[in-house]
């Protein structure tokens, strides 16, 4: 029944701290495919160390897709210099938890097209309740 | 005085500048002062997008700075100077009558010894930084406002005492 070959790489995760660590660990804890995912963490790096460490995740994991966390982000901000001669990787700015497990349990065979997907379920996913006054 | 912090971060605009200090601080501009961005429509451009709409970003070069600085003092906003090296913002403390200084990230490079989690500095930066304070500007580091300021002398260690 349970298939234990590891899914191999689709996209890089990056983000300040731990956060792509930390998604990627839910992602495995709720689906166990959190190895579709290779994360990086801006922390720590100058901004041309940290443009050459996503280059070098991309090529060696062949990753055609990135997820960052934040608008004004140095990972956001690195993504979008690789970007300047990589327009073959598609860049997601933005990532939530409901859109990467929609990425991760995609059986759509190209990575970009299963993140477009991904990107409106990630969206949808954040609702409100309550919050009425006492 | 508008302008609220004077910040040598060689990442420039990112999340800590846009929304660790620019939240708490209320930010409504930026002046980043690098010649290589000012030189650039596509660097400029690229650090516009990380930066949010109510915030503006101005750019100029360190020698053109010292005559618009007054400008964006004058500006009833609080505002962040920000340049990426410590060369830039000696020049801008002999030139534009900057007083405080904030370290706010200089990141690892081979020729750098680290000073703290966030700070390495070439012997290079360290006599810069060192001029800045023997010129009469306060310098500290702190790379959010929720930690606490850390005296230069501190930051190069206890045998590095500032002139």
């Amino acid at each position: 029944m349970s298939d234990t070959t590891r899914a191999s790489i689709r996209a890089i995760v990056a983000g300040h701290g731990d956060f792509a660590k930390g998604l990627i660990s839910a992602v495995e804890a709720i689906t166990g495919r959190g190895s579709v995912f290779r994360g990086v963490s801006g922390s720590g790096f100058s901004a041309v160390d940290l443009e050459e460490l996503l280059r070098r995740e991309i090529a060696d994991t062949g990753a055609t897709v990135v997820f960052t966390d934040l608008q004004a982000g140095s990972c956001t901000m690195a993504a979008r210099r690789v970007l300047r001669d990589r327009t073959d990787v598609l860049f997601v700015c933005g990532v939530n938890l409901p859109m990467l497990l929609d990425f991760a349990l995609s059986t759509e065979p190209v990575a970009m097209t299963a993140a477009r997907h991904a990107i409106e379920r990630g969206k949808a996913a954040i609702t409100s309740v309550g919050g009425t006054p006492t | 005085v508008s302008i609220v912090l004077n910040r040598i971060d060689d990442r420039l605009i990112h999340g800590q500048v846009v929304v660790g200090w620019g939240q708490p601080l209320d930010i409504g501009f930026i002046v980043l002062v690098d010649d290589e961005v000012a030189a650039s429509d596509w660097e400029q451009e690229l650090y516009r997008m990380g930066t949010p709409p109510d915030m503006e970003v101005h750019f100029h070069s360190v020698a053109d700075a010292a005559a618009v600085l007054d400008r964006y003092r004058a500006d009833e906003r609080p505002g962040i100077l920000l340049t990426g090296t410590t060369a830039s913002m000696l020049e801008l403390v002999k030139t534009a009558g900057i007083r405080e200084v904030n370290i706010g990230g200089i990141h690892h490079r081979a020729d750098r010894k680290p000073r703290l989690r966030y700070v390495f500095l070439s012997p290079e930066e360290e006599q810069q930084l060192r001029e800045m304070a023997s010129l009469g500007a306060t310098v500290t580091a702190q790379d959010v406002p929720a930690t606490h300021p850390m005296d230069l002398s501190e930051v190069l260690g206890s045998e590095a005492s500032v002139q």
